[in-house]
């Protein structure tokens, strides 16, 4: 259950809506006191997995949504984005800084998520697709609930 | 992303804003640059100053542009990049592969 440090957002699969989950995070990390610039790569973290879950986790199927989720555990800012898509394998990603892929259009936005957060990672969504977790250790951000199951303060929304 | 287009004698300027970001802006941006190396453009400037966010699909537009001019004869360079733009581009090597000015005076003068 949502906690006082829990932000939910369920969004259709449209790239405009990338532009509303960033608001969201924005927000949500500002109210937990991240700063302006830790704050910027988190968010570019959060748009590359959030587009990777529309075009190739739900391949713009307007039927299918995707689920951002922001929390607080154990001094870490934690950002789950599901989407429900066939699956993906993170075995097939290439090295985009091989020499003979620098110069390809695409590719790249996995490795800038590593780049940005400190963890990454993959599993499989109960009931189909992907479960992608980011996680950033930030200074200032206030301590994890230790009973979050008492306490309000999610937000939801549903722009589908 | 509104993009301005103007002439320097016999270089194109395309002024970028905004975000360079999956769907409308990277097709902008691919669109525009198509168009002037299709009108016969063979240097051109790309002036970022004003960008303020680019994701990978923005800058694999970057790398298409820069590959579609190449093998046309044409050349892409790269002017006044804000700070985080040019960490992206560092982050992923390319820095090393775009020709990158810090003016558009030097970009323009990079062609005589």
């Amino acid at each position: 259950m949502p906690g006082e440090h829990h932000f939910h957002l369920d969004v259709g699969s449209r790239f405009e809506n990338i532009e509303l989950v960033q608001v969201v995070v924005r927000d949500a990390l500002e109210r937990l006191g991240v700063d302006e610039d830790a704050r910027h790569w988190m968010d570019l973290a959060v748009r590359e997995a959030v587009a990777n879950a529309i075009k190739h986790g739900n391949a713009q199927d307007p039927d299918k949504q995707v689920h951002v989720d922001l929390f607080l555990e154990e001094g870490d800012v934690v950002i789950r984005i599901e989407d429900e898509g066939a699956g993906f394998d993170p075995e097939q990603l290439r090295d985009p800084l091989a020499p003979e892929n620098l110069l390809k259009p695409n590719g790249r936005g996995i490795f800038y998520m590593k780049s940005f957060m400190d963890r990454i990672e993959y599993s499989p969504r109960p009931g189909g697709g992907t479960v992608v977790t980011l996680r950033k250790k930030v200074a200032g951000t206030p301590e994890t609930p230790e009973t979050s199951e008492d306490t309000e303060g999610s937000e939801t929304a549903d722009p589908t | 992303m509104p993009i301005n287009e103007r002439k320097r004698d016999d270089v194109t300027i395309l002024d970028l804003k905004g975000k360079i970001t999956i769907g409308a802006a990277e097709e902008a941006l691919r669109d525009h640059v198509h168009k002037v190396l299709n009108d016969g453009a063979t240097k051109v400037v790309l002036n970022l100053k004003d960008v303020t966010t680019i994701d990978s699909s923005g800058v694999g537009e970057l790398v298409s542009s820069f590959t579609s001019a190449t093998n046309r004869g044409a050349k892409i360079k790269l002017a006044n990049l804000p700070p985080k733009i040019n960490d992206i581009l560092t982050i992923t090597q390319l820095i090393t592969v775009f020709d990158v000015y810090d003016s558009e005076d030097e970009a323009v003068a990079s062609f005589s």
